[in-house]
């Protein structure tokens, strides 16, 4: 139950005031609230906890985070 | 899938535990306590542990709230939901954590009335559909969870439901860590910080570890890469004489957090006094509990359970497994008494629990390092 996983959205839809959404995660899609990332929109990357979105998956940091991850091999590879 | 297998690449992880390999003194030992069940899992599941230089030891903290939550509170809920016309929904990781008198599983065999639900919103619609019956959802878990707990709580309310409360279990991590803290026989050097949890609550509320205490943290992702790149960190301030809260999980962790679910966490629970922690003791002001204006959903005030205190069994020694005083297989009964099949202490339930997650995946690799004990314990 704590082990979140991203997924990305492909739908976005109001239920009585709750924004829900359909969330693929690697061909399996399910149900999750979107209410506490109310600027989530269709194609983001989201944290899913317990049917519920906790956080967006940010790509720019995400990116930044590996680049600096491979940096560290290739700084390692060079000294070789 | 995306933003998982580009940080599990395993000539990347080579080349870190070198450069964390580089960065421990000689003659200097660290230990680091992963305070979360998910980064435990991880480091299980993929043996992280053979990437660390011998130096270098992982402590299991108590960031699994299955595995924290006392007897005590798994007997009051099976005392409500032994209630007339009570149906009890549950996450699938509570189902199995054993009571005074067996789990939800076996209660269910007697036939009580306890499902499974996947998501707290999923009890609002057994809620719905029982209208003779009164639904309660078994709240538990850490910062990650309560907010999914508060939503479905006021929507509840916003929809005139009168047959749906909740038996609160939600805990928080900071009083945790500070307890962990102060107790006498720690030696951590610094901490791998709750990466979900602070999605929520932020970077901001660890502020007091490096401040008060003296030590590092650093919020990390979860999949191999994220961890062995928090632990580079963490060894790269203690080098520099450096002492600060550190984000390596950008990608997801905002500093603030997220302000709308601390805002409906807020409006609709407050913190509890006092609240028992397995392993831990009790521990002021580390649970949630519900307010007031929501008493009508508040499954402690409608059905009073006895709140009785019990003791873990004898054999159990989960306490200095959560606070790091001993390895899972020093458990006198892991393995033996104690198995994911027939748990006797809850770090053997949950996915996320040290036990557990040394039982499932760590087995085989310390049978190679350790034979003779290992031998012995068959
Ligand atoms: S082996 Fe079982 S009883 Fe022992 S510490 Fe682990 S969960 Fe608790």
């Amino acid at each position: 139950m704590c082990l979140g996983i991203p997924g990305r959205i492909v739908a976005t839809v109001d239920v009585a005031g709750l924004l829900m959404g359909t969330v693929d995660f690697d061909g399996l899609t399910r149900e999750v609230c979107l209410a506490y990332l109310p600027d989530a929109r269709v194609g983001e990357y989201v944290i899913v906890h317990v049917g519920f979105a906790i956080s967006m998956v940010d790509e720019a940091e995400a990116h930044r985070t590996l680049e600096m991850l491979r940096s560290m091999g290739t700084s390692l590879e060079a000294e070789l | 899938m995306r933003f998982v297998d580009e940080y599990r690449d395993a000539g990347t992880a080579r080349a870190l535990s070198a450069r964390i390999a580089e960065l421990c003194e000689p003659g200097r030992a660290y230990a680091f306590m992963e305070v979360c069940g998910g980064h435990t899992h991880t480091i299980y599941k993929h043996g992280l542990e053979d990437h660390l230089p011998p130096a270098v030891s992982l402590v299991h903290g108590p960031g699994c709230p299955v595995c924290v939550i006392p007897m005590g509170r798994v007997d009051d809920a099976m005392h409500i939901a032994r209630q007339d016309d009570v149906i009890m929904t549950s996450f699938g990781d509570m189902m199995r954590v054993p009571g005074s008198h067996g789990s939800f599983f076996d209660a269910n065999a007697e036939g009580t009335d306890i499902r499974m639900v996947y998501s707290p919103l999923d009890s609002l619609k057994i809620a719905r559909a029982n209208p003779d019956r009164q639904v309660v959802f078994m709240a538990i878990g850490f910062e990650t969870t309560t907010p999914s707990t508060a939503l479905t709580v006021r929507r509840a309310a916003a929809e005139g439901l009168t047959n749906f409360s909740i038996f609160c279990n939600h805990i928080t991590i900071v009083p945790a860590l500070r307890a962990i803290l102060d107790s006498p026989d720690v030696r951590i050097d610094g901490f791998v910080g709750p990466g979900h949890v602070s999605t929520v609550i932020g970077c901001r509320p660890y502020d007091f570890i490096p401040r008060d205490y003296g030590r590092p943290l650093v919020v990390s992702g979860f999949e191999p890469l994220d961890i062995l790149q928090s632990i580079h960190k963490l060894l790269r301030q203690l080098r520099d004489r450096r002492c600060e809260v550190e984000n390596q999980y950008t990608r997801v962790v905002a500093a603030e957090g997220n302000p709308v679910a601390l805002a409906v966490i807020d409006e609709v629970l407050e913190p509890r006094p006092d609240f028992e922690w397995r392993g831990l003791g009790r521990i002021p002001w580390s649970a949630m509990r519900v307010r007031e204006r929501y008493a009508a959903f508040d499954a402690e005030r409608i059905f009073a359970p006895p709140g009785a205190r019990v003791e873990d069994p004898k054999a159990c020694q989960c306490g200095e497994v959560l606070t790091g005083v001993i390895k899972p297989w020093e458990c006198k009964v892991f393995g033996t008494g104690c198995t994911p099949e027939t748990p006797i202490g809850a770090c053997m339930v949950s996915p996320e629990g040290a036990c557990a997650a040394y039982y499932n995946f760590g087995r085989a690799r310390h049978r190679a390092t350790e034979p003779a004990k290992e031998m012995s314990r068959a």
